[in-house]
This record gives C-alpha cells, sequence and structure tokens, in this order.
C-alpha cells in the first residue's frame, strides 16, 4: 500500500504530537505529504489546503497563521490593518531579546506576534486582532498590547463588536517585563470600555492559548469560542506540573476541558467558525457595512 | 554581595541575639555593660547599611519573601480599626489565600482586601501560601461591588508568588476570574488604591492590582513572572534565578522607572521584617495621603485617570506619532 512507503519514508519519527512546537499548515510545500501528528495517517498537502487544515482522517486542526486566519473568517478583501508601523524594542535590554524579535521578523515575515484591523463578517463590520503562535509563542509585549487595544478602542468609537483570536502560547512576554505584564491590564481596560458601551466581543481560543492573555482579554469575550483540541490554560505545562498534587486528568487544558467545566460557550469546528460568529454579531444587532460611515472607521 | 545576602541575615540574626544576652546579663547581674551594648548594636547598624546600599534584585526577592515580613492581617491590624471579615463568593467556596472586609482607617470607612500568606504550617496550609484560587478574586470583586454599592474606598494589599495553577482552580476558571477582575476595576466607581506590600506576582497580583494609585514598599518585587519562572524557560535552568531576577528588573525602583507603580513607602533600615510598627506607620501615611486627594475627585474624572494611567503603559516606536509611544 501506498500509504506503507511514505511512512517508511518519513522515517522513524514517533514523537507525540505534543512533544513540541505542531506542524504548521503553512509551511507545507507543495505537492507534499504531510503527516497528521495526531493520527500519524499521511495526508496529501493540496487536500489538507482544501480542508482548511484539519486532517481529513481525525479532524485534527493544524495551527494557522494570523494571516491565513483573518482569510478564513473575513469578507474575502475586506481587511484594512491598521497599526503596522508599530515595532517593537528592547526596554529592560533583555539579554538575547533584540536577536530573538529580528529572528523571528525574518522567519515569519511578520513584524510583530499580532495581526490587527478591520474588516467585514458577512457584511457586518468589526475590528479584530489575531495573535499568531509562530512569532515567539503569541506573546503579548508592548506591541502586540497597544494594537490590541487600539482596534478595542477603535470598535468602542464606532461603534462596532471587535474580534480577538488568540495563538497566544507564550501569555506576557517576559523579556519586556513588567511592562508586558500591564498589557494585561490595559487590553482589559479597553474592553471594559467597549462592554460598557453596550458592544460585542467575541473572544476565540486556537492553539495554544495560555497564561496572561488568558487571564485578560482571552477571557474576556461575552462569547468564548474555541477550536477543537486547542490546548488552553492558565499556567504553562512546567509551572502547572510544579502545582500538581493531584493527577491530571487526560483532557486537561484542552478546549473539551473547559467546555465541560462552563469556561466556553463551544467549541466549533473550522469550517462552521464563520457562520457561528455571523449569527451572534447578527443577534448583538451589529451594523452592516452601509450602516458605517467609511472615514469613521479608516482614521479612527 | 550576591548569594551572601542569606548568610549575611543569619550573622545578622546572630549578633542580634549576641544583643539581646549581653542587655539580660545586665538586668541579672546588675553590671553595667552599655558601653558593650552600644558598640554591638553600632556594628549591627553599620552591617545594615553597608548591605542594605547595596541589594541586588534577587536579594530584595528574599528579602520580599521573607517568611517573618508582616502580612495583611498584621497591617489590618497596625493600620485599621473595627476590621470585620466577610467571606466566601457565593458560588463555591472561601478562599483562605484571599482576605477582605470593611475597616476604619482613622476616621473612614474603606474597605480592605488582600493576599494573605500562612505564618505556621497550619496556616499556610489553610491560606494556600497565598496562591489565590477563583473563589479568593471572586469573593474581592463581591467586597469591591459592596464598597461601591455603600460609597468607600477599596484598599487592595498585594502578596502573591502567583495565583493558584492547580486542576481545580483550572476547572473553575482562575483564569476568568483574574481577567473579570481586572477590567471590572477599570469600572468601579469608588477610589482605589493597590500597596504590593511583599510579592507582586503577575496575574495573580494583577487581579486586585488595578487602581487609582498603586504603591510599593520599598523592598517589595513585582513580576511579570517568578525569576526561577523565567530562567527554566529561557536557559532551562532555575538556579539562575538571581539573573532573571536582574533581567527582568523586579525592585520597586525599576517598577516606578517603568510607570507601574506611583510611589514607593519606604521601610525602616533592615526592611519591614525587622520593624512592622514603622512600615506601617509609613503606609498609613501614604494611604490615608492619596486617599484625601482621590475622595476629593468628581468619579468620572477619577475612571477617565484610571484609564489613562494604564493606557500609557508600554514602550515601542511608533512612526506615526513622532516619537516613541
Amino acid at each position: 500500500m501506498a500509504n506503507g512507503w511514505f511512512r517508511k519514508q518519513a522515517g522513524g519519527d514517533r514523537r507525540p504530537p505534543d512533544d513540541g512546537p505542531r506542524e504548521t499548515a503553512g509551511d507545507i510545500p507543495e505537492g507534499m505529504w504531510i503527516k497528521c501528528p495526531k493520527c500519524r495517517d499521511l495526508l496529501f498537502a493540496k487536500e489538507l489546503e482544501r480542508n482548511l487544515k484539519v486532517c481529513t482522517k481525525c479532524g485534527y486542526h493544524f495551527r494557522l497563521t494570523a494571516r491565513e486566519r483573518i482569510d478564513l473568517l473575513l469578507d474575502p478583501g475586506s481587511f484594512v490593518e491598521h497599526d503596522a508601523g508599530l515595532a517593537s524594542v528592547n526596554p529592560l535590554d533583555f539579554p538575547d531579546y533584540t536577536q530573538k524579535l529580528e529572528e523571528h521578523r525574518r522567519r515569519t515575515g511578520m513584524s510583530e506576534a499580532v495581526l490587527s484591523g478591520e474588516g467585514a463578517l458577512e457584511g457586518q463590520m468589526l475590528t479584530l486582532a489575531v495573535t499568531d503562535f509562530h512569532f515567539m509563542g503569541g506573546s503579548m509585549g508592548s506591541v502586540v498590547g497597544e494594537r490590541i487595544t487600539r482596534a478595542v478602542e477603535r470598535a468602542t468609537k464606532v461603534g462596532v463588536p471587535t474580534l480577538l483570536i488568540s495563538g497566544t502560547g507564550g501569555g506576557a512576554r517576559q523579556q519586556e517585563g513588567l511592562l508586558a505584564l500591564m498589557q494585561m491590564a490595559k487590553t482589559s481596560a479597553a474592553l471594559a470600555r467597549h462592554h460598557d458601551a453596550g458592544l460585542l466581543a467575541v473572544v476565540l481560543l486556537t492553539d495554544m492559548s495560555l497564561a496572561g492573555v488568558m487571564a485578560s482579554w482571552g477571557s474576556l469575550g461575552d462569547v468564548m469560542l474555541a477550536e477543537p483540541g486547542a490546548k488552553i490554560g492558565f499556567a504553562g505545562e512546567r509551572v502547572s506540573q510544579q502545582a500538581q498534587v493531584m493527577k491530571v486528568p487526560a483532557d486537561f487544558q484542552t478546549a473539551e476541558f473547559h467546555l465541560a467545566h462552563g469556561q466556553l460557550d463551544k467549541v466549533v469546528q473550522r469550517k462552521d467558525l464563520r457562520d457561528t460568529i455571523a449569527r451572534v454579531m447578527r443577534f448583538a444587532g451589529a451594523p452592516v457595512k452601509a450602516e458605517i460611515e467609511e472615514p469613521a472607521l479608516a482614521t479612527g | 554581595m550576591a548569594g551572601s545576602f542569606e548568610q549575611f541575615e543569619r550573622a545578622l540574626g546572630e549578633l542580634r541575639a549576641q544583643i539581646d544576652r549581653v542587655k539580660r546579663l545586665t538586668q541579672e547581674q546588675g553590671l553595667d555593660r552599655s558601653a558593650e551594648i552600644a558598640e554591638l548594636e553600632a556594628q549591627e547598624r553599620r552591617l545594615l547599611e553597608e548591605v542594605y546600599a547595596n541589594l541586588s534584585p534577587w536579594d530584595q526577592t528574599l528579602i520580599a519573601r521573607n517568611p517573618q515580613r508582616p502580612y495583611l492581617l498584621d497591617y489590618v491590624h497596625l493600620l485599621f480599626n473595627d476590621f470585620t471579615e466577610l467571606q466566601g463568593d457565593r458560588l463555591y467556596a472561601d478562599d483562605g489565600a484571599m482576605v477582605g472586609g470593611p475597616a476604619r482607617l482613622d476616621d473612614r470607612w474603606v474597605m480592605v482586601i488582600g493576599q494573605q500568606k500562612g505564618r505556621d504550617a497550619a496556616d499556610r496550609h489553610k491560606r494556600n501560601h497565598g496562591y489565590s484560587r477563583p473563589e479568593g478574586y471572586r469573593k474581592a470583586l463581591r467586597l469591591m461591588r459592596l464598597a461601591e454599592k455603600f460609597q468607600r474606598p477599596v484598599i487592595s494589599l498585594v502578596d502573591t508568588t502567583a495565583a493558584d495553577a492547580s486542576v481545580g482552580s483550572e476547572e473553575r476558571g482562575i483564569s476568568e476570574a483574574i481577567a473579570r477582575n481586572i477590567r471590572d476595576m477599570f469600572l468601579l466607581r469608588v477610589p482605589i488604591i493597590v500597596a504590593i506590600t511583599g510579592e507582586g506576582g503577575s496575574g495573580g497580583a494583577l487581579g486586585i492590582g488595578v487602581g487609582d494609585r498603586v504603591l510599593m514598599l520599598e523592598h517589595a518585587v513585582y513580576s511579570v513572572i517568578p525569576p526561577e519562572g523565567c530562567a527554566a524557560i529561557l536557559w532551562k535552568d532555575p538556579k539562575r534565578a538571581p539573573e532573571a531576577a536582574a533581567a527582568l528588573r523586579v525592585t520597586a525602583r525599576s517598577a516606578r522607572e517603568m510607570g507601574a507603580v506611583d510611589e514607593i513607602v519606604p521601610e525602616p533600615l533592615g526592611a519591614a521584617h525587622r520593624d512592622k510598627e514603622t512600615t506601617a506607620r509609613n503606609l498609613k501615611e501614604a494611604l490615608s495621603r492619596h486617599l484625601d486627594e482621590l475622595c476629593r475627585t468628581d468619579v468620572d474624572t477619577l475612571l477617565d485617570l484610571r484609564y489613562e494611567k494604564f493606557r500609557r503603559l508600554g514602550e515601542y516606536v511608533d512612526p506615526s506619532s513622532n516619537g516613541a509611544g
């Protein structure tokens, strides 16, 4: 069988799916076979693409880049990026941070770990921010905090929903010390005002969503959604293990675990995300594109 | 002095014991040994001055964690009158790591909340070593809402290594509890003064750490992650914690420089654990002064200023605004 041949070719890589960074569908070279890290079956890359980077055999959701996420969810051509010029510095002169930033910029082609702006979802206007695990674990430093805060503030000003999507495994970025911790306060403050204005905030948690982001904007959606299998939690594994006295359940810190414990509204298949968010926005009475003065949103 | 700070504290303890012994002998034997006592005390003072003038960030971390350091309930007794503890989150449980209730600061009623570490083994167990669970944060928010209902200011004393990360806390939404507190503290329509008195441990601290003023005791620390955790993640070696403490800039002075803290409350020579009364007096002076100011401010202005204070924090380059943010 062809499968067996390819498995042999792929070598003896039998590491468990959580032993290190997941495969990134964004890096799939054209025409190659991809091994699903969960079921270990071989998938044809093009077929995987067509299936929104969800394993056709077991439903494993490969990580997306922020750009892919936006393409998946927003109306084609509607996304306008904001605050792209904001650039990180090394405020604490933290060892190796400047080099690390450089390296991640080069490797990802992104300027920072979040992509933010405005767009439309089934014609309904929103602002959004998407953190990307591939850039320093999606961790939140000053620039990530500032872009998210501005996206939320813009939504408040114009009177539209905001959609915050986490792919942040790294929490608050320790290389920026207390300034990173303060981004938790800053983003939550912006959400407080957005909430007070009676506007809708939707949070979507993707693999991984941990720590500082979860203890701030990542938990502050009126509606809390997650992708199947996403790792979600307060403390990273190392910290968590130290604190454990009792045995950790098998599904600990997964989307399904949090759904079962009432911390999420819904675990949603990737193909159904757009519809689900659009429906929630309609329920909240989000304005459609024609009702918004274009310049207000563009310059907000 | 790095690495030798604990030895230094031990040596000082022995010196102090020697002074006490000589004093006792003086009383028992009726001999005048005041010259000897004066010499020993001068020696103690010189040592303290020398060492406390050159503390590394890691030394500061050890001082902030000193088990003799005053905790919330010490301050409650030294600063306030008529404290009445109110318990429970009305949802699941009462968290011993978080304590709160109404109290009087001179003639002003306030709501006091804060973390409590334990003193002995049984107490430490009851207090979960000061690691608050979701119930603690929810209780704190409930008490803050009670303060708002009766237009009383909130005083929040922060002292925690981190929030509790057990399976149970995860099940009951520790992230959500902290996040909601942070958000809702920006909407609370009464003055809030926060004081970091010991360890300001990341999200666990921030969960009761949003206020119109954030004060910090001179030898407290405030950090995005414990130095050991930072060293373990970045360098795979928790023993490099002293290095991490320096890189993270955990001291009060650094927190003030970064804008996360408004004022440093001085501690007596040799830190709070040597003189709880003076520490409490200094803290009380600062709290009263800021309360006077905040209680005169109209509440909408207060909320705008609270927002702006945190809104400014962060450092980056913004090419669209002609300069750094």
